[in-house]
């Protein structure tokens, strides 16, 4: 198991390179202090591309100018980088199916597409950029801290430790154990789909970083045993009752059962 | 049960005793063969309870324990493991030995005679009745004092007990202190659990705070008690999303507006905001409240909205509490709209 989040940490840490790299070269880190993430100055032909990449993927739904479309799609006007590298990195866009909401999926695009993209959406309108490596470095925060901050504002919805759970009309809240620092930081800061926005007024930038710490802390699992999940008391009784009392049952009748 | 087994009229017995159910011999009991092998396999069994402990044992002396959960969670499966082996297989063994190769006779215990006998009846009663004598409770020689003031005592006894119960209940009977929170004119909505005021402008379209009063944090007792009734959820909707009701036109503020956070049901904290469909649903019982509509009720069992919290923006761009909320919040509990001037009658009229 520590082998295993070892290798998921090996796992994350080229993507942060590269994003970091990306974000370095089209200056989309200039500027990582400001709450209210500035325009970002990406290359013209990166936002040409992702243009392109836009026409051709995505236009059918958010439309030919990213304005959206009433009862299909929201405009993309103003969410900004960190958006995109959310919806488009953790394959969540484009949509495979119109349903409760898009489940994340096997990505589509390459590093450098998602980037393009991104920088095609930023270029419409101001909106938060995606964090660097150092913003999202769980090594940087505080898990104490974030716990406290993940119980006030995240466990209702994803579970005490991040283990996910559901919400009405087959919407859920993911688990948040597979998913990189970098998404986590892009969820709070763009709200997707049902989740509200938490800007970086509601919990800044470092509280962030200490949400990641904790999340990334609880990815070794729970010391006591199998945790079924850690979605709560439903998967603990599932197996209390049906494993446990099943057993108990199956014992009973050998007990009582004449030998052969 | 077919025609002919019925029993003829008049006859004595109904039932015959069916008796004890044929006797099949076990395989063991036949063949010798077969009774040595259950005892190699009751030994094995054994065998392996003796090998959990020796588990049980290397592990908690040559494991290491160590930090990371990891290690821990791998020496508690070890000693887990060790001692469910050596546990099961002490219970197991017992067994396949009592099934296979213990004495496998049908035994039959009568039960005894439920009727004592005439003279164990007798000394019971006369034991009775020399009692009541000798108490001077009845009988010519009637002791009357004794009478009544042991019934006193034995009546008034249970106050001892019961008084202090009722009255360490004290504030429990004062329903008024649900009426009202710390929520007041002025006061500031702050961020919980850090308690840093919000201003309006960084609740941007879409965002949820949850929201404790100013000055919770500060509280010397009863903090805890404060914060469960005041806690509040601050959401800003796009303004074309929000529908005001009705006589709440400047409760809230440019899409924003704050609700309690306490389920109108039995009390769970209703904090799963769907940003999208402006849905607020309880874990709980899956009460759910539409927060674009007054948190009426759209599922579940609560029968209320959640009370809103009347909220403006101060001179320095905070958002404050123009007042208390206009209701209890919270579920029902009895007189809860007496003396209660607020929009209740609405409601009342379901």
């Amino acid at each position: 198991m520590h082998a295993l989040a070892r290798k998921r940490y090996h796992k994350a840490a080229p993507l942060i390179l590269v994003l970091t790299l990306l974000a370095l070269l089209t200056g989309v880190g200039a500027v990582i202090t400001s709450q209210s993430a500035e325009a970002t100055t990406a290359s013209s032909s990166d936002i040409e591309e992702g243009q392109k990449l836009f026409t051709s993927n995505c236009a059918t739904c958010h439309g030919i100018d990213a304005q959206g479309q009433d009862g299909v799609a929201p405009s993309l006007v103003g969410v900004g980088a960190a958006a995109v590298d959310f919806q488009v990195g953790t394959g969540r866009m484009p949509m495979q199916a119109s349903g409760a909401q898009a489940p994340a999926k096997e990505v589509v695009f390459t590093e450098e597409q998602i980037a393009q993209l991104a920088a095609y959406v930023a270029s419409l309108g101001t909106g938060p950029s995606v964090p660097t490596a150092e913003q999202v470095d769980p090594e940087l925060g505080d898990a104490a801290k974030g716990m406290e901050l993940f119980r006030t504002n995240c466990a209702m919805c994803h579970g005490s430790v991040g283990g996910g759970g559901a919400l009405t009309q087959g919407k859920f809240a993911p688990s948040l154990m597979e998913t990189t620092p970098t998404h986590i930081f892009e969820a709070m800061l763009t709200g997707p789909q049902s989740m509200p926005v938490f800007n970086n007024a509601n919990i800044t930038e470092e509280s962030k970083r200490d949400i990641i710490a904790y999340l990334v802390a609880q990815r070794d699992g729970s010391p006591g045993g199998l945790s079924f999940g850690s979605i709560g008391p439903v998967a603990e009784a599932f197996w209390a009752w049906i494993v446990g009392i099943g057993l108990l049952i199956a014992s009973t009748i050998w007990i009582g059962a004449r030998s052969s | 049960m077919s025609l002919e087994n019925t029993t003829e009229p008049g006859a004595e017995q109904e039932f015959q005793d069916p008796g004890v159910p044929f006797h099949r011999p076990r395989k063991a009991d036949v063949d010798p063969k077969a009774a040595d092998k259950a005892e190699r396999q009751t030994a094995a069994i054994f065998g392996l309870s003796i090998v959990g402990t020796i588990v049980a044992l290397v592990g908690y002396f040559g494991m290491d324990m160590g930090e990371s959960v990891t290690s821990i969670r791998t020496f508690n499966a070890v000693l887990g493991l060790g001692i469910a082996l050596a546990m099961l297989g002490i219970g197991i063994g017992a067994i396949h030995w009592a099934k296979t190769l213990m004495r496998d006779h049908e035994m039959v215990e009568e039960r005894h005679e439920m009727r004592s006998s005439d003279e164990a009846r007798e000394g019971a009663i006369q034991n009775l009745k020399d009692g009541v004598e000798d108490s001077g409770l009845a009988g010519p020689k009637r002791r009357t004092l004794l009478k009544g003031s042991m019934i006193t005592a034995l009546a008034i006894a249970p106050l001892a007990f019961l008084v202090p119960q009722i009255a360490s209940m004290g504030g429990d009977w004062n329903v008024s202190k649900f009426r009202h929170t710390m929520w007041a004119k002025g006061v500031r909505l702050t961020k919980d659990p850090d308690g840093t005021p919000i201003k309006a402008a960084d609740v941007t379209i879409g965002s949820a705070f949850h929201v404790i009063p100013d000055g919770l944090n500060e509280l010397e007792h009863g903090k805890i008690e404060e914060k469960a009734k005041a806690v509040v959820l601050l959401v800003r909707l796009n303004p074309e999303d929000l529908n005001v009701q009705e006589g709440r036109e400047d409760w809230s503020f440019d899409g924003i507006v704050a609700y309690s956070k306490i389920c109108t049901h039995v009390g769970c904290p209703v904090a799963l905001y769907e940003q999208q469909t402006h849905h607020l649903l309880c874990p709980c019982h899956q009460s759910t409240f539409d927060v674009a509509n007054g948190a009426k009720v759209v599922f579940g069992p609560a029968k209320r909205p959640l009370p809103q919290l009347p909220i403006e923006v101060d001179d320095e761009g905070y958002i404050v509490a123009k007042s208390d909320f206009h209701e209890p919040v919270g579920p029902s509990f009895w007189d809860r709209l007496m003396g209660d001037d607020s929009t209740d009658d609405e409601e009342t009229s379901h």
